[in-house]
């Protein structure tokens, strides 16, 4: 193998792919990236056994050939090279070694075989939709923060993909939740989605996911079967293994018949709450919230450091009620909804309030009290 | 043959009996004390200057019992207990005969048939530590207990308060409990806790020790790489493999290079190799973890029968938890098999408990994966990484029972600071022939 690559082509992919590697590892191979030249183009592949990120870019290739070599420590050195240069990678004698060479830098790093890299991609999944990027982001934006990282309910650590209905219009909906806060998204079903099973889709893979579709505008193809899901954009593809569980029947912890509503402004509220809890400490973030008839006072009160409290006008006609909530929990989910009022949907101190963006019904949020 | 040494002039030397300096002769040795004759003479360059002290009680149970019956004080003693118990302590006749604490009682006795066994009288061991402790306290402020019979002592800047160097007040304090409670210790002394436990096992027992600062990295040089603080097995196993047995390999490796390597461990390995270690005496030493476990009479393997042992070890720990205001956010596992091989299992949670159910429902499938039908002589739980009690056993939207689980222990806790342990009880907690009975 032997190929030359601008610098500046080939960091961003060596990015990409590179931060799927753990730190440790105990599988010595798992800690190189897998480097296949083919003609006029090259192939980054790292995985960590659960999840892979492949990434193609053109070169030019002077012999084809593959070589794994140390991920970190190529993206380090790909990294401090100068930029605009170019990049030569050989594999040298009997694969023993990969060269690195730039300018008049020259690395040789030592390799493992090829053959002990662990393939998980390359097999066709049976259902397949194309969904935009951006439609992608607000799923995972609006309920990776309330993925579990609790490891006894392993299967709620991910989030739930699945179609269904809304009052008959099908959807697509990602479900996340901890057991103390969960959060629903939906989106209108893309074509090709609708015979697809629920699936739960790994913390890690939703993150790196979400990390490589930022920027992106380009439509996202998703592929999936039982046990494996694919992501497909420009030249990237990522695929994981599902969670192998059963995500709990989330519909029956969402109350349906929550009489106490409030209306506030979302920026204010979250503003007043995040001030409030400075007081409290930095585990328990508890803050109250006593409502009454257009006034709501946010409270927090620290055995350590003191108490806080703020007045804000709220929209609200029923009768007083105390609530305590983890002020974390509530920022989570004001800094997810974008319109101007969010509402919340209580029936006691005891019970799991709603909480939903005022204009936008595609997205809600349920939160457990806190006892304060 | 005694190697009579001439006199260093830079060793600072006191007479272990009454504390006192002894001025360094100018033609021979002093072999024994000027002041009150004895021939307990303690050497060392930097005897004057350290103030970390570690103090272990020697064969403490043992010792416990010998002073209280002088009949058995040639004897060999050891304490312990059940038929399938193990050697809680053992004296340093008994020790001769290669009995060692933690040793099963039957190999115990099987080496030293004619050992004197006692039953473990915990409160009378608690009370008599409270005793030593107390005179730890009288000595210094800063006192962190390890366990019931060793504490780490810090007496920097205690020389005005008594009248002398450190290691003055320590050979009087060991002398005053000799004296007033009628048990031996064990000092080390050193500038650091690493150095001063290890300090403490060199010359047990009624042994003075001390490593200095110039010594201290040719001491550890030829020292086996277990005595550093978390090496186990498994650590141990590796360091070998990767060819370092001894502190001094470890000495020519960086920080950065041992921790790429093991991990966070790696930072510790460099830094106690080379004699650091900064961690400063805490006299309230926090609780890092709260555990109960159990031996059985007999070998188990179903894992029913462990889960029915498990149960009441959760509410022990449970209890104990919320006794010390406490919560945990881990649970972990231990289990050791027939063949004397400790198993641990940790899992962490979402939020920290102070619930036995809580414990339990966690450990159960820990337990279920590791029973498959090997046969256990041990089950253990422990809960540790505590967490703000408000943030504990918060309501959950998938189990809406938690909060009366929480409601149901509590109302059981409360029976039976009433009327005693066995006043009420979870069904889980009976022997299913119990259960059929009732």
């Amino acid at each position: 193998m032997k190929l030359t690559i601008e610098r500046d082509a080939l960091l961003g992919p060596l990015a990409h792919v590179q931060s799927v590697v753990e730190r440790r590892n105990t599988i010595p191979v798992l800690a190189n990236v897998l480097i296949r030249a083919e003609t006029g183009k090259l192939s980054l592949t790292a995985t960590d056994m659960d999840m892979d990120i492949v990434e193609t870019v053109e070169a030019e290739v002077g012999a084809k050939g593959a070589v794994t070599a140390p991920a970190h420590t190529v993206y380090d050195i790909v990294r401090k090279l100068p930029e605009g240069g170019q990049v030569e990678l050989a594999r040298q004698g009997e694969g023993e070694r990969m060269a690195i060479k730039s300018g008049r830098s020259s690395f040789a790093l030592s390799t493992l075989p090829v053959e002990e890299f662990p393939a998980l991609s390359g097999d066709k999944l049976p259902h397949e939709f194309s969904l935009p990027a951006s439609e992608l982001r607000a799923l995972i934006d609006r309920t990776r923060f309330a993925i579990s990282t609790e490891e006894t309910r392993y299967y709620l650590n991910g989030i739930f993909l699945h179609g269904t209905k809304n009052s008959d219009v099908p959807v697509l909906r990602a479900v996340a939740t901890d057991g103390h806060r969960l959060a629903r998204v939906e989106m209108p079903l893309p074509d090709g989605a609708s015979g697809m099973p629920g699936v739960i889709v790994p913390r890690k893979a939703v993150n790196e996911l979400r990390k490589l579709i930022d920027e992106s505008t380009e439509a996202v193809t998703v592929s999936l079967s039982d046990s494996k899901i694919r992501f497909a954009f420009g030249a990237i593809v990522l695929t994981s293994k599902l969670i192998d569980g059963t995500f709990p029947d989330y519909e029956r912890v969402i109350p349906t018949g929550n009489d106490k509503l409030l209306e506030v402004d979302c920026k204010g509220f979250a503003a007043a709450v995040d001030r409030v809890a400075t007081i409290s400490t930095e585990k328990s973030r508890a803050v109250k919230l006593a409502i009454q008839p257009g006034l709501m006072t946010v409270s927090a009160n620290s055995p350590d450091s003191g108490n806080a409290t703020e007045e804000i006008e709220v929209g609200y006609t029923a009768g007083p009620i105390e609530i305590g909530f983890n002020a974390r929990y509530l920022l989570d989910i004001t800094e997810q909804i974008e319109g101007e009022h969010a509402q919340f949907a209580m029936a006691d101190a005891a019970s799991p309030t709603l909480v939903r963006d005022v204009s936008d019904a595609s997205a809600l949020y349920v939160l457990m009290p806190m006892r304060v | 043959m005694v190697m009579a040494a001439w006199p260093r002039h830079d060793m600072i030397a006191r007479c272990r009996d009454c504390a006192e300096l002894i001025p360094a002769a100018p033609h021979a040795i002093e072999i024994r004390c000027p002041a009150c004759g004895s021939p307990r003479i303690f050497r060392h360059a930097e005897l004057d200057s350290l103030s970390i002290a570690h103090i272990d009680c020697d064969a403490f149970y043992a010792s416990v019992e010998k002073r209280d019956n002088p009949d058995i004080a040639d004897r060999a003693v050891i304490v312990g207990g059940g038929k399938r118990g193990v050697v809680s302590a053992c004296c340093y006749v008994a020790r001769i005969y290669g009995v060692r604490s933690a040793m099963p009682m039957f190999k115990a006795l099987k080496a030293c048939p004619d050992a004197v066994v006692i039953h473990p009288d915990m409160a009378k061991y608690q009370r008599v530590g409270r005793q030593v402790r107390s005179l730890m306290i009288a000595t210094t402020p800063l006192v962190e207990p390890l366990s019931i019979d060793e504490a780490f002592l810090d007496l920097a800047g205690t020389e005005k308060l008594h009248g002398g160097s450190p290691s003055r007040t320590l050979m009087l304090l060991a002398r005053r409990i000799e004296q007033e409670i009628g048990i031996t210790v064990s000092i080390g002394l050193s500038y650091n806790k690493f150095l001063a436990k290890v300090a403490s096992d060199l010359d047990k027992p009624r042994g003075f020790s001390a490593i200095g600062r110039a010594d201290a990295i040719d001491f550890l040089r030829t020292r086996p790489v277990s005595l550093i603080w978390g090496v186990g097995p498994a650590l141990m196993r590796r360091l070998n493999a990767d060819g370092i047995t001894t502190l001094g390999q470890l000495q020519t490796r960086d920080e950065r290079e041992l921790t790429g390597h093991y991990g966070a461990i790696g930072k510790r390995l460099a830094r106690f190799a080379r004699g650091i270690d900064d961690r400063s005496v805490d006299p309230d030493g926090p609780t890092k973890s709260i555990s109960a476990e159990t031996t059985f009479d007999a070998d188990v393997s179903a894992s029913t029968a462990l889960a029915q042992q498990l149960w009441p070890l959760c509410e022990k720990v449970a209890e104990r938890l919320k006794r010390h205001k406490l919560a945990g956010r881990s649970v972990t596992l231990k289990l050791k098999t027939a063949d004397f091989r400790v198993i641990t299992r940790s899992r962490s949670l979402g939020a920290p408990t102070q619930l036995a159910e809580t414990l339990y429902q966690t450990a159960l499938p820990l337990l279920e994966a590791e029973a498959q039908g090997r046969k256990y002589r041990l089950i253990g739980i422990g809960a540790a990484e505590f967490g703000d009690l408000s943030e504990a056993d918060p309501p959950d939207l998938f189990d809406r029972k938690s909060h009366r689980v929480a409601d149901v222990e509590r109302a059981i806790d409360n029976v039976r600071a009433k009327l005693g342990d066995d006043a009420i009880m979870k069904g889980r907690a009976l022997e299913p022939r119990q259960r059929r009975a009732r």
